[in-house]
């Protein structure tokens, strides 16, 4: 793995991200406010979930119209963020916050798979109520938690050195 | 007292000196300030989208913004005090030279009013009354306004 990370690292396309400051910061910019799109429109649907917004509103519904937002907006902050690893592989790879972050990635989608394997299955029981069942405020809990720790860890990229180094 | 003499003293004071001295407070507040920035994007952008027939487009306008207000205003709660903090830190060394913080102030105050009075109104406005060609100016605007103020924040934190 940390052999890819510095063949990744020694390509110049690479190298050219990492050293064309308006590119790179043209990336982080993107990548910052995609986030905007992506997490506000799955907390606003993980506040449903909580019964905390839209409470009037058909739990099904609000997923199947804020959803597609949701992944649009993922799918630029993945191709962004994916830009800003591939400037610095061999940093990223090494940086505490970053696995850390990573990690909260992968427990998110572990979340939100629960969830619409098991509680989101008899959406059709529970659509109408203002608040949901306790599995599935848990899920959205869950998940406004691990957004907080993910941009918290995001935010924190930068700092590794004053810390651990 | 001149507006940087202000900052000074705001960036000088006893409190910012003391939180200063510990290293992780400021990456904790920009963090804060990061989540709320998320959070608002949400609140606003339901409100919006439904503005353009888009998103919860089978629920009246006027429940969704009422539903989103709330956030609006949470994410307000969270956003101000962790963006203020932010501006102590660096105020008379760094804020009152950036073009970018200044363009920032005046996109929010632009923001706030448009959200807190025209957009409200309008998407308040009963459903038998309602004009999809204003809904639209009116969310175009909104996203136009608040999108200035994340970039110019983006541009404030650039190196």
């Amino acid at each position: 793995m940390s052999r890819l990370v510095e063949w990744l690292a020694a390509t110049p396309a690479s190298i050219a991200l990492h050293e064309s400051h308006y590119a790179y910061l043209a990336v982080l910019t993107v990548h910052v406010l995609s986030l905007c799109l992506f997490v506000g429109t799955a907390a606003m649907l993980d506040l449903r979930l909580l019964g905390a917004t839209l409470q009037s509103v058909r739990v099904s519904e609000v997923i199947a119209r804020l959803l597609p937002w949701t992944l649009a907006g993922f799918v630029i902050t993945i191709m962004s963020g994916g830009l800003l690893f591939f400037a610095a592989p061999v940093n990223a790879y090494g940086n505490v916050f970053f696995r850390a972050k990573m990690l909260m990635l992968v427990l998110a989608g572990v979340n939100a798979w629960v969830f619409q394997h098991t509680v989101y299955r008899s959406v059709n029981e529970w659509d109408k109520y203002p608040v949901p069942p306790r599995m599935a405020r848990i899920a959205g809990g869950l998940a406004l938690v691990l957004w907080a720790a993910l941009i918290t860890l995001g935010r924190m990229i930068p700092y590794q050195v004053y810390w651990f180094d | 007292m001149s507006l940087l003499e202000l900052f000074e003293s705001l960036q000088y004071s006893s409190l910012l000196v003391a939180m200063r001295s510990v290293p992780w407070i400021f990456p904790l507040i920009a963090s804060l300030h990061l989540i709320g920035l998320a959070l608002i994007g949400g609140a606003v952008f339901v409100v919006d989208l439904r503005l353009l027939g888009l998103g919860l487009r089978q629920q009246p306008v006027a429940s969704v913004a009422r539903d989103a207000e709330r956030w609006l205003l949470f994410s307000l709660a969270v956003l101000l005090p962790t963006g203020i903090f932010q501006f102590m830190c660096f105020a008379a060394t760094k804020y009152y030279y950036l073009t970018a913080f200044w363009v920032k102030l005046g996109a929010l105050t632009l923001a706030l009013m448009f959200t807190f009075t025209v957009r409200r109104k309008v998407a308040m406005t009963a459903a038998t009354r309602r004009n999809p060609a204003r809904d639209k100016l009116v969310a175009v605007v909104s996203l136009a306004l608040w999108s200035s103020v994340a970039l110019a924040g983006r541009l404030i934190g650039l190196p």
